[in-house]
């Protein structure tokens, strides 16, 4: 299977256009935003239904416990800021009125991970993915592009029960043909090989899909890629299955690597099919300004990165296998 | 220790308009920002670095000095161009705004440029890192005053009023806000999402002092910004956002939205 990775919209529009759809589907739907809406896409949804979308100001943890009391009468609020102040700030609101209770509130953030560029490591949300997974009961998921984030969005509606979801600043290429269809925990085999498994999310499936690409052209590498979009549940079979096959495996994730898709998939394999692993993920350490293209190479969140970690991994393999004792 | 000379209004005038200059020019450099909040600080900002502030930038780590923190951290650049100004930090290295490695980063960052009292850029936690100050400066016995300077939509956020009361109830009369209040936050008009008014009655119910001036007059700052004894003081400064750039006065659009080649050099030929 070839890839084009034609350039889409940013996934925070996709967001903010299909919030708008499943609005005039749902009267049940409500909107809330914490000042950032014309950034987050939900003043999209605040122009076509200005009476079920409330601003809540700059004002996060309000606004998630506000969430939840509506919630908890029927309605089905998506939430949204930057990731940044709506985890970090929201956090012991989505614990106690959200996930604790179980209330059926969506928390859709944008401009997750270092991608965001300029602002700096006040904006940039590295630990949103490990707090979202902390919370018991909750749906982690982080779509690839625009295809993606438009089904599982439609899926975030039709899941009861509390939802993450993060999306992006920057414009990101498009994976899937429309239409694909999508469901939590079922993660996606993009392209299949024997040589190591590419387990991946967000705007680092397409990076993935480029490294494969590379790695089969200039060293006869045979990679599998899978968009992991759903962190929690994760699809343990699906991932074991690669495991199984090709025996090293690459977590690649624009977050901290302790909590999220890389802790997740280490425990998985660890307790069902113990296998090397190699980690892309962000240094133990906040980023700085600069241009997304620019913090995604210098911390190797592109696709550089990923290949240099497959051919260290398979170096590891090679060593691993010869010194596994003859039968 | 000498603090930065008082200099004159006329003075202070041409400097704020130079600090306006270098504001858009560095934010139509680095091709993001935020110059609505940056413009409106701009007359309080300068204020407090010359002849506001007891400080000394040959001694920038000199324990005694007051302390400025910029809360509402998206308005750095007015303060990067200040601090080049009173000669913190070179006039050079001011176009390297939020580019890779420059210790001008998009938020004040301490890490890059140890001589901000603190790093910033979520909204609603200057005031009680003010506090912290404030209470060490007490409790060590140095005469250091605390300035925070607040947005007014920051001031929406719940911890603003945990501080705010701590500081009433303690007498924190070393403590000094400043709000910068344009009435404009990201999405739009203060009165259309969160209405923040009775502004200075909110400040008085928590035990503040409270003064309302015109935050572009250098002469209404200096009087303003002086401490009262027994309880903190707040400073409700109107200010414009947005001001002496006529398109970007009062116009949401431009929070967070750099100027476009054209429209720096529109933004320059007004403030020549
Ligand atoms: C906790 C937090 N929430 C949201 C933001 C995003 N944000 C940056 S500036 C801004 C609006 C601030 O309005 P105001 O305080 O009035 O600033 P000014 O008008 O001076 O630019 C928002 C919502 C943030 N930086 N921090
Ligand atoms: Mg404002």
């Amino acid at each position: 299977m070839t890839y084009d990775l034609r350039m889409g919209m940013a996934t925070r529009d996709a967001y903010g256009k299909m919030l708008v759809e499943i609005g005039r589907e749902d009267p049940n739907v409500v909107a809330l935003d914490a000042d950032l809406s014309k950034s987050t896409k939900t003043a999209l949804f605040g122009k076509e239904f200005p009476g079920r979308f409330f601003n809540a100001g700059i004002c996060e943890a309000n606004m998630v416990s506000m969430a939840a009391g509506l919630a908890s009468c029927g309605k089905i609020p998506f939430i949204s800021s930057f990731s940044v102040f709506l985890m970090n700030k929201g956090f012991d609101q989505l614990r106690m009125c959200v996930a604790y209770p179980g209330n059926n509130v969506k928390v859709i953030v944008s401009h997750g991970g270092i991608s965001i560029g300029e602002d700096g490591p006040s904006q940039q949300s590295i630990e949103d993915i490990a707090l979202a997974c902390s919370l018991p009961g909750f749906i982690v998921n982080v779509p690839a592009d625009e295809v993606a984030t438009r089904a599982l969005v439609r899926a975030a509606h039709a899941h009861r029960g509390p939802v993450f979801m993060r999306v992006g600043r920057p414009k990101t290429p498009i994976v899937y043909d429309e239409g694909e269809p999508f469901e939590f925990g079922k993660g996606k085999t993009l392209i299949t090989g024997d040589d190591l498994a590419i387990v991946t999310c967000g705007g680092l499936v397409a990076e993935a899909i480029r490294a494969a690409d590379a790695l089969e052209r200039i060293h006869s590498l045979y990679a599998t890629v899978i968009d992991m979009h759903t962190i929690k549940p994760l699809d343990i079979e699906l991932l074991v299955s690669a495991a199984k096959r090709t025996r090293a495996v690459i977590v690649a994730e624009e977050a901290l690597p302790d909590g999220g898709l890389c802790s997740a998939v280490a425990r998985c394999l660890a307790e069902h099919c113990p296998t090397p692993i190699a980690f892309v993920a962000l240094p133990d350490a906040y980023a700085e300004s600069g241009t997304p293209a620019q913090l995604l190479e210098k911390y190797g969140l592109n696709s550089k990165g990923i290949e240099a970690a497959a051919l260290r991994l398979a170096k590891r393999k090679a060593s691993a296998c010869r010194e596994q004792p003859v039968a | 220790m000498i603090a930065a000379q008082k200099a004159q209004p006329e003075k202070l005038a041409e400097v704020a308009r130079e600090i306006r200059r270098c504001v858009v020019r560095m934010i139509g450099e680095a091709g993001s920002g935020h110059p609505g909040g940056s413009l409106s600080i701009v007359e309080l900002v300068t204020a407090m670095f010359f002849g506001g502030m007891r400080h000394d930038p040959t001694n920038p780590q000199w324990m005694d000095r007051d302390r400025f923190i910029l809360s509402k951290g998206h308005g750095c650049p007015t303060l990067y161009a200040v601090l080049a100004e009173a000669g913190y930090i070179s006039k050079e290295s001011l176009m390297t705004l939020r580019k890779l490695g420059s210790p001008l980063q998009g938020h004040p960052d301490k890490r890059f440029l140890p001589i901000l009292e603190a790093s910033t850029g979520s909204l609603g936690q200057g005031l009680s890192i003010g506090i912290g100050m404030a209470l060490a400066a007490r409790l060590d016995g140095r005469p250091s005053l605390t300035y925070v300077l607040l947005g007014d939509g920051e001031i929406q956020e719940g911890q603003i009023w945990e501080a705010a009361a701590f500081a009433g109830h303690h007498k924190l009369d070393t403590l000094i806000a400043i709000v910068d209040y344009n009435k404009i936050q990201l999405d739009g008009f203060l009165k259309d999402i969160l209405n923040m008014e009775p502004m200075a009655a909110k400040w008085k119910a928590f035990g503040w002092e409270t003064r309302e001036i015109d935050g572009h007059d250098f002469d209404q700052i200096f009087q303003a910004i002086k401490p009262v004894s027994g309880r903190p003081l707040a400073v409700i400064a109107h200010t414009i956002k947005g001001k002496g750039v006529s398109f970007m006065e009062n116009n949401p659009e431009f929070h967070g939205v750099a100027p476009t080649r054209d429209e720096l050099e529109k933004a320059l030929a007004e403030l020549a």
